[in-house]
């Protein structure tokens, strides 16, 4: 909202002393937060002048331009009082136009420079302005025009343009709705300064007598439709230019003197208008609610199809208006119109707003009334359009009509009250503000206020719609006390049990990873068919079946992802493609599953029963939180200590095993096949025998969709399932110091059978003897045999109470390997 | 082997005479400090003092003396065995500490050669950033709650006192998910957790609630369609708009250091009332506008720059949330993180936290 200070100041005394910054610094304190402020013709400097053309000589040039070479009288200003000899390139101006010059020397905004210079043969000593030069408005249809009546050539020409207007531009919050006109941001400065406001909106109207324009109102979406009659209009009659300037301040841009007095009138008091040519309309106005399908052309002549819930204002013709939101083309005022009907009128905010949604159509009167109109201004903005349109636009106003409940007092509503118990403010606040004061910062913003032992009610004023509960008024005292007065002291100390197992668990996790050399990213979750494309997931893959979105941000990318990799492949192959000789890389975020139930929408006057609730979050899709890994390129660097190594599918597991060993978790590893990863080389993991994601090296396939290097691999897994798989306490560990005893031994086995079974059938046969056992080496080739292949296993063992006799050590590894023989086909080397 | 000898006569026997074991002492001695290395000084053991040399076949022969030439024998070949022994073991010593400090002058590397054979990990600024500010709620008791990016629409909007067509519904653009019908949304805020937390537990409540949030703005340097919040919520008898500003004051001291406070300005949010908008002290010129001389960049010579937004929970809200609004009053705020980390660590480029390169992350190490 931008506000011309000369113009609140119409209604506000405000001490002559006071400057722009102060006004704004009291009213942003207030709630009427300053976005900028804008002084109109900021940035020119030196001789800017009245000037009369004396001679123009029209002189076509080589270029196909025409300029005018003129003389002009500029008085005294230029030290000489001889006239200017200037070149001029528009044509809107005949001898004897006064216009606006900047002499040599001065400055236009953009750091113009002016200086006497020669230019199609003449020495051009300044420029005659347009509004552009002066930066005064987007139109440059010609220079400017002053009035015959502008000051004698000479005189500085900032006063006749209004330069120097120091323009307010606030940032209105969308429950301050009266502070979105002048009268009600004056009236907040008035408060801010204890000083009088002179209400604009206080003026005698005409009484109604249904001499206006016949209106019938059929919907409760309207409770207030004033019509004034205006004839004999002059059509051609311009817009004065105090009402241009204003309007261009608050950046509307002038139209017509009819529009242009609505508009002004908007913004004085808040309230929209609307004006009809009368000679347009057949038959009476009627509000109602559209029928499905049923049009309007709106005024800016788009054809709109109307819905059941649009309300309208119609005559014979059908619609004519969409109410609070956009005339129609078909009664709009022209340059024949003489007769007129003002419409000045109250609908209902969600209406509006609704309609406003539903047509795309924001506009400032919807604004307003979308927000909350004073409900009883009609009748005060109608005669203030009326005034200003027979003022400056002739004829005479002859009629006045209105009609809807607020139009009476006997059928109005009465004025709202809220009541609270007097000490409220100050107990919310959490400062010492006494009776007095609660009192006088209610009547401050034109409340009544009656006090009744500990309860005080306040009539709320019709201009404060906003104003509906008892925390409301607690603001109100607030702000007017002051935001800097509440003191600044810490609640009582809370007892809090700290961190949940699961956050500390989850912060742990993210140790371990960056402990392991992995790297955390944090990327956007929206993924599309191309991602799982890449992934070669199958066409019935379940991770496919993603939550869409209405409104993504790219059609590419409609889904919410159920798998990190998409995201994580994108970020490793960026980190490669910058440089990176290798990435390994983790994120963990939640993924969504859907549901497909739809979540209820709840009243808001009570809790959701324990039912209710369980209904709604029933509905919300799944969304475990997740941990992705990707390794791809060198794992570790390579230097004077050895060559780098490579990323690989064991690097992959052994993420997840470390977190196993971290958390206390047993994993078990198994091979799958399952995409992105390569059939061969992709492990499931699981604990307790329930699977929790997987873990190798990625797809041959996939690493090239990606743009990655060849043999990356990448994990991802549950982390909710891991994280609740750790136990609560560990149990703390019996280890015995007796000597150990070393045994290894070398197994022949066929190729496909896993060292994870050799390693369990050793572990069974061995006892309780064996402490641990380590594969340390596999070896295929020709002394194996084909389809073979060599495991050489370290078993270690030890007793809890006495040194193994060798003997003892040699029976518990026979027997390990004779296990091994009978479940795995092993044969000893 | 050291029985009498009797191949010769005793008294005439050679190796004995004083000046015979004189001169085997003698050289020995010599010997053994010409040694220049432990494995000179080995020869030089096996020849003057092994089974061998001189003086042990000098020992040898006493035994095969008349008893009264014994004595005295005895005496000077022990006397000269023991001075070649004591050589032997200083000279030992000697040699192996000139060897210990050879071995450690040759053993010399270049310390400044590269280590770093196993690349630094680390974890993202934005997850460090979150945990740090927990930590301060944390230690003031409160607690951390949690809540799913994808919420009933309920549960964003209508519980917190933002009905169907309220204009402020239009303020925040929203991710619908599809069908409309099933009411889901992606959180739009982190406020939810707070109508969640209150629909669950009974009062007293503190929590902090950090979180990722969605919105459909277009992806520059200073937007996101996902960014990072932090709310919290106190809830008991008697909180005030004194205990919002106190526990802003103390969180952003916390965050920024000493001299750092907040300032309140009226502002409007659905969910609270009265509303502020908060602003912290300008970290950078510690409120004073300039520095140098010159106008402070960060906050425009404001002094000031704006934090986030806060205010007293409308009782609308604690009634759908099932809090007795005559019992229990309650604050809420809400600031963004990515912000409120970017001005911690001067990031001019929002999308530098979520474009996922590294150079970010091992920047921050494993902690903010
Ligand atoms: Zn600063």
């Amino acid at each position: 909202m931008k506000a011309p200070l000369s113009w609140i100041k119409e209604y506000v005394s405000l001490p002559t002393e006071l400057g722009v910054e102060e006004i704004t610094d009291r009213l942003t304190a207030l709630g009427l937060k300053l976005e900028a402020i804008e002084t109109s013709g900021a940035g020119i400097e030196g001789p800017l002048v009245v000037g009369q053309v004396l001679t123009a000589d029209a002189e076509p040039q080589k270029n196909g331009k025409t300029i005018n070479w003129c003389s002009v009288d500029v008085g005294d200003a230029n030290g000489t009082g001889e006239p200017q000899g200037i070149v001029c390139g528009a044509h809107n101006f005949v001898p004897g136009d006064k216009v606006v010059v900047i002499l040599p020397g001065g400055v236009l905004p953009g750091n113009f420079q002016i200086s006497a210079r020669k230019t199609y043969g003449h020495l051009s000593a300044g420029m005659i302005c347009s509004a552009r030069e002066l930066g005064l408005g987007e139109e440059a249809d010609g220079i400017i025009v002053l009035p015959a009546d502008a000051p004698a050539p000479g005189t500085d020409a900032r006063g006749v343009l209004g330069l120097g207007e120091e323009i307010i531009e606030f940032e209105i919050n969308p429950d301050r709705a009266y502070a979105l006109s002048m009268r009600g941001i004056a009236r907040d400065a008035a408060l801010g300064f204890d000083v009088p406001f002179h209400d604009p909106a206080q003026i005698d109207f005409p009484v109604a007598d249904g001499s206006g324009y016949p209106v019938r109102l059929e919907d409760e979406g309207c409770d207030y439709f004033v019509t004034r009659v205006i004839t004999g209009f002059d059509p051609a009659a311009p817009t004065p230019e105090f009402i241009k300037k204003r309007l261009e301040a608050t950046g509307v841009r002038s139209i017509s003197l009819a529009v242009d007095v609505s508009n002004y009138v908007m913004m004085e008091l808040g309230q929209p208008t609307h004006c009809y040519d009368r000679a347009k309309l057949t038959g009476d106005i009627v509000v109602r609610r559209a029928s499905e399908g049923e049009k309007i052309t709106t005024l800016d002549d788009v054809v709109r199809v109307l819905s059941e819930e649009d309300l309208l204002i119609t005559d014979d013709s059908g619609p004519i208006g969409i109410a609070g939101v956009m005339g129609g083309a078909s009664t709009e005022i022209s340059e024949t119109t003489t007769e007129i009907v003002v419409e000045a009128a109250h609908f209902d905010p969600t209406t509006v707003f609704r309609s406003q949604k539903r047509h795309k159509l924001p506009s400032e009167a919807s604004k307003r009334f979308e927000r909350g109109v004073d409900p009883l201004l009609p009748p005060a903005a109608a005669e203030r359009v009326v005034e200003l349109l027979v003022e400056h636009g002739g004829g005479q106003a002859v009629g006045v009509s209105e009609v809807g409940s607020m139009a009476s007092p006997a059928t109005r509503a009465p004025l709202k009250t809220i009541t609270i118990p007097v000490d409220l403010p100050a107990r919310i606040i959490g400062l010492d503000i006494d009776e007095a004061t609660v009192v006088k910062s209610l009547e401050l913003i034109g409340a009544g206020v009656t006090v009744s032992g500990d309860s005080l009610t306040a009539t709320v004023p019709t201009y404060r719609v906003d104003l509906t509960d008892p925390y409301d008024l607690v603001e109100e005292v607030a702000r007017i006390v002051g935001y800097d007065q509440v003191p600044s002291v810490l609640p009582r100390r809370a007892t809090g049990g700290g961190l949940t197992r699961a956050q500390q668990l989850r912060r742990r996790i993210g140790r371990a990873l960056a402990g392991a050399g992995l790297v955390e990213v944090v990327d956007f979750p929206f993924v599309g068919e191309a991602d799982f494309d890449r992934l070669g997931l199958p066409a019935d893959d379940v991770l496919r079946h993603t939550v869409k979105l209405a409104n993504p941000l790219s059609s590419e990318e409609p889904g919410y992802t159920t798998t990190l990799l998409p995201g994580l492949l994108k970020v490793a192959a960026r980190n490669v493609s910058r440089g990176q000789d290798g990435v390994s890389l983790f994120e963990t975020a939640t993924v969504a599953f859907p549901v497909d139930q739809a979540a209820p929408i709840y009243g808001v006057d009570r809790r959701p029963t324990d039912e209710e609730l369980e209904k709604l979050l029933a509905a919300i899709p799944r969304q475990p939180l997740h941990l992705g890994v990707v390794l791809a390129g060198e794992r570790t660097r390579g230097g004077w200590w050895g060559a780098a190594e490579t990323a690989s599918w064991a690097d992959a597991i052994d993420v997840v095993r470390r977190l196993g060993s971290e958390l206390g978790v047993a994993v078990e590893v198994a091979s799958a096949s399952r995409a992105p990863w390569h059939p061969g080389r992709c492990a499931v993991v699981s604990i307790d025998g329930v699977e929790f994601g997987h873990a190798g090296e990625l797809h041959p396939n996939v690493c090239k969709a990606f743009g990655l290097p060849a043999r990356s691999a990448a994990v991802e897994i549950d982390l909710d399932f891991l994280i609740s798989k750790v136990p609560a306490t560990a149990a703390g560990p019996v280890f015995s110091t007796m000597p150990i005893a070393k045994e290894d031994v070398a197994l022949t086995v066929p190729v496909e059978v896993t060292v994870a079974a050799v390693e369990a059938a050793l572990r069974e046969g061995a006892g309780e003897l064996l402490e641990t056992v380590r594969l340390f080496d596999v070896y295929e080739g020709d002394q194996v045999g084909e389809g073979k292949k060599s495991l050489a296993f370290a078993l270690r063992f030890r007793a809890p109470d006495r040194t193994l006799k060798a003997e003892e050590t040699a029976a518990a590894r026979d027997a390990a390997v004779a296990r091994a023989a009978e479940l795995t086909g092993a044969v000893q080397r | 082997m050291s029985g009498p000898n009797t191949d010769y006569d005793p008294v005439e026997v050679t190796p004995l005479k004083a000046e015979e074991v004189e001169a085997a002492r003698e050289a020995a001695l010599v010997a053994i400090d010409a040694a220049s290395s432990l494995e000179e000084l080995k020869q030089t053991r096996l020849d003057h003092a092994g089974d061998r040399s001189p003086l042990a076949l000098a020992n040898r022969e006493i035994g095969a003396l008349p008893p009264a030439a014994r004595k005295d024998a005895g005496q000077r070949v022990g006397k000269a065995r023991g001075a070649v022994n004591q050589a032997l073991a200083a000279r030992q010593k000697v040699l192996e500490a000139e060897h210990e400090a050879r071995m450690l002058v040759e053993e010399t590397v270049d310390v400044t050669l590269p280590t770093d054979r196993f690349p630094a990990g680390g974890r993202h600024p934005l997850t460090t950033g979150a945990e740090y500010i927990a930590d301060i709620f944390v230690a003031m008791g409160w607690e951390v709650a949690e809540g799913p990016l994808i919420e009933a629409e309920w549960l964003n909007f209508d519980a917190l006192n933002l009905g169907p067509d309220h204009p402020a519904r239009t303020m925040q653009d929203t991710f619908w998910t599809e069908p409309a019908e099933n009411h889901v949304v992606l959180r739009t805020h982190t406020s939810p957790v707070q109508a969640r937390t209150m629909l669950t537990r009974e009062a007293p409540i503190y929590v902090v609630c950090p979180g990722r949030v969605f919105r459909t703005d277009e992806y520059d340097a200073t937007h996101s369609p996902m960014f990072h919040q932090v709310e919290g919520l106190a809830i008991d008898e008697g909180i005030s708009m004194a205990n919002l500003k106190g526990t802003l004051d103390h969180f952003a001291t916390q965050m920024f250091g000493e001299g750092i406070v907040t300032r309140f300005r009226p502002s409007y949010f659905p969910f609270t009332e009265p509303s502020a908008e908060v602003d912290l002290t300008c970290f950078v010129c510690r409120g004073a506008q300039v520095i140098d001389g010159v106008t402070c960049r960060t906050c425009k010579g404001e002094g000031w720059i704006e934090w986030g937004g806060c205010g007293i929970v409308n009782p609308r809200v604690l009634v759908a949330c099932g809090v007795d609004p005559e019992k229990y009053s309650g604050f809420a705020f809400g600031m963004g993180i990515d912000r409120t980390l970017m001005f911690r660590t001067g990031l001019s480029d929002l999308r530098t936290l979520f474009e996922g390169d590294v150079r970010l992350t091992t920047a921050f190490g494993s902690e903010l």
